[in-house]
């Protein structure tokens, strides 16, 4: 049984009159620890693919079964459960909460999960640590640069310990040095065992990625796995 | 998440929208306190004129001419289209009544007053002896009225203190003559001060001999009749002794009407209260537009926030934990309204009681915890609206709207 199971699966979407296929027939396994790179030209899905991978979205057909279980008739409640233990997610544009500081972004999932505080000050201190943040506990997301933010995000996604990290272009925003330490933080969380599934235009990054899908027009034109590991 | 942590996330929240926040903070602060102080200021009225009657004295009949209409039609009122006037032998009859201890008859008229080349225009009151303890009054100086038959037009004067300070300065006023209208009179009293009720103020009122007062305004009729029972008890008993005297004095014919103090206050009681009521009532409007800025204020924060919703979804937030986050911002917000408004409603109370001491201007207890509550429960009702569209948004969507 790998992690996660998409048979058939299709979502369009509806605009006016005009329907817009964003993903036909997709199936797609992916076992637990893996490192996905989803790429493809813009408009080709992959966006549309990741949310649907993080419960974000419903299909309009199709199963997607996550470690076993079919997540697609859960009940909203249901999958925000499952988003909130297994699903952690970094976004192209780091969606931070603005009134907020560092320590307190990267405390949310706990507080929604309803984590008692000490045990949550004393994870988020850990964690805010793990990607130092340590100086940059009680910044608000404006007083801190763009890499900064980005980790305080990655922080976040990860402090439940989540099975599965889910990135739609986490580089994006950011210069080409940041975003490589961005992405080396990335690769080190799936090291430690965490599925990595990484929407990316950057095809260094790509190649980095042990396993590239790559999309177009809503379909997987190619699923690429490279045999030896880098280092 | 925990009750303690939505709250704190609803307060970090409303804090970090300041201008927002103040906005319907002040809203409804400003309704509240417009029931507070506008229902101080129909009640404290209400209380100043209960009191202003308490001052007459508890048993207390009062006689006017004419008959109102309290119920059912008086087979009277088709025969005379004019009702008799209440005369001094009608007074001195009541006073042979058993239950009755004092009558005191009354006929006013405003006229001018002069002393040497001073002159004013003074409110004159034609009055018995009585008068002076059925009213509580206290003379200061010489002599009140003298005990006498009602129609002995005695040419004396009994003067209020602001009246002879006017006219007399610093000398002495008693045994003097005072010019009042076409007749000269002489002073035998002065009022004490502070004798208030009735919208009369005894300082500058002058009192003189009821058939004085008649002659001085050329009639023989009087204005009202005031009795004084033995007792409060015999206050039902004295009125119905008191309509049949009178009754049985003019033919059988009810044209007069004899009120006790009980029914006058209780009438003043209601429509004052009424009043209250009908400016807590108007009020209560300026609560009811708070309200709706709070649901605006409220959707305009879930519109804004969309975003931030989207988010705390894909974190694993639950719908009902974004309901009761916007619900308890919701109520944080009308609570602070709500307190800001008593404390500015008090105030503004305080302040009315600075400018009219003599105005009683205290909100009722019901005023205010309506005000409290109509602003808590507008409050809440309108934030909820807003928090089920905020929980019922789809993640995605919510998520890319920015
Ligand atoms: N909410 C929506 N309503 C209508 N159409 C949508 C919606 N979301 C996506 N689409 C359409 O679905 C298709 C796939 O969109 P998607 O965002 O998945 O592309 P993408 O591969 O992520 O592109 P990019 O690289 O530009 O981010 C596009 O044609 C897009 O216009
Ligand atoms: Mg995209």
């Amino acid at each position: 049984m790998a992690q996660i199971e998409l048979d058939g699966i299709n979502r369009i979407f509806q605009l006016g009159d005009s329907q817009v296929h964003a993903l036909r027939d997709v199936s797609l396994r992916i076992e637990a620890g893996e490192y996905v790179a989803v790429m493809g030209p813009s408009g080709s899905g992959k966006s549309t693919l990741l949310n649907l991978l993080g419960l974000l979205d419903r299909p309009n057909a199709g199963h997607y079964r996550l470690e076993g279980r079919d997540v697609t008739t859960l009940s909203a409640d249901e999958q925000a459960a499952v988003r909130s233990a297994r699903i952690g997610f970094v976004f192209q544009s780091f969606h931070l909460v603005p009134r907020l500081t560092a320590a307190e972004n990267v405390a949310l999932p706990l507080m929604l999960a309803g984590i008692p505080p000490h045990e949550r000050s004393r994870r988020v201190e850990q964690a805010l640590k793990d990607f130092g943040l340590e100086t940059r506990a009680h910044h608000r997301p404006e007083e801190l640069s763009g890499g900064q933010r980005q980790r305080v995000a990655i922080a976040r996604a990860t402090i439940m310990r989540p099975a599965m990290l889910l990135a739609d272009e986490p580089t994006g925003n950011l210069d080409r040095a940041t975003g490589q330490e961005v992405t080396a933080l990335l690769e080190e969380l799936n090291a430690g065992g965490m599925t990595l599934i990484v929407v990316t235009h950057d095809p260094t990054m790509g190649e980095r990625a042990r396993r590239r899908v790559l999309m177009e027009d809503g379909a997987i034109q190619h699923d690429l796995r490279r045999e030896t590991q880098p280092a | 998440m925990s009750p303690a942590d939505t709250l704190r996330f609803a307060t970090r929240a409303a804090l970090g929208y300041p201008l927002r926040s103040a906005l319907m903070v002040l809203a409804m602060s400003i309704g509240v306190a417009a029931v507070v102080m506008l229902t101080a200021l129909g009640d404290g009225a209400r209380r100043y004129v209960v009191e202003e009657f308490s001052a007459l004295g508890a048993n207390l009949l009062i006689v006017l001419p004419g008959r109102t209409e309290t119920g059912g039609v008086n087979p009277g009122s088709f025969v005379s289209s004019t009702p008799r006037d209440l005369t001094n032998d009608d007074a001195a009859a009541l006073l042979r009544l058993a239950l009755v201890r004092r009558v005191a008859p009354l006929t006013v008229g405003n006229s001018e007053i002069s002393v040497g080349g001073r002159l004013r225009e003074v409110l004159v009151v034609g009055t018995s002896a009585d008068y002076l303890d059925i009213r509580g009054f206290k003379v200061a100086g010489g002599q009140f009225l003298p005990r006498e038959d009602f129609g002995r037009a005695t040419a004396v004067a009994v003067i209020g203190e602001t009246i002879r300070a006017e006219l007399f300065g610093n000398q002495n006023a008693i045994g003097r003559m005072i010019r009042l209208g076409d007749r000269r009179l002489r002073v035998i009293g002065i009022m004490g001060p502070a004798g208030r009720g009735l919208g009369m103020n005894s300082d500058e009122l002058v009192l003189v001999p009821v058939a004085t007062a008649q002659a001085m305004f050329n009639t023989n009729a009087l204005f009202r009749i005031m009795v004084e029972t033995r007792d409060r008890e015999a206050l039902a008993p004295a009125q119905r002794q008191v309509e049949d005297l009178l009754r049985a004095r003019r033919d059988g014919e009810l044209d007069f009407t004899v009120i006790t103090q009980d029914a006058v206050l209780g009438t003043f009681d209601r429509i004052l209260g009424a009043l209250t009521l009908g400016v807590a009532g108007i009020a209560a409007i300026s609560l009811a537009v708070a309200g709706i800025l709070v649901m605006n204020v409220m959707l305009v924060a879930v519109t804004q926030r969309t975003g931030e919703i989207g988010l705390l979804k894909a974190l694993g937030a639950s719908a009902r934990a974004i309901r009761l986050a916007f619900l308890a911002e919701a109520g944080l917000l009308s609570l602070a309204g709500a307190v800001a408004g008593f404390a500015l409603g008090h105030a503004g109370a305080w302040l009315i009681r600075l400018v009219f001491p003599a105005l009683p201007a205290w909100p009722p207890d019901w005023a205010v915890a309506t005000a409290l509550g109509t602003a808590l429960v507008t409050g809440l009702l309108f934030g909820v609206m807003p928090a089920r569209r905020a929980a019922a948004l789809d993640p995605v969507q919510a998520l890319m709207k920015r």
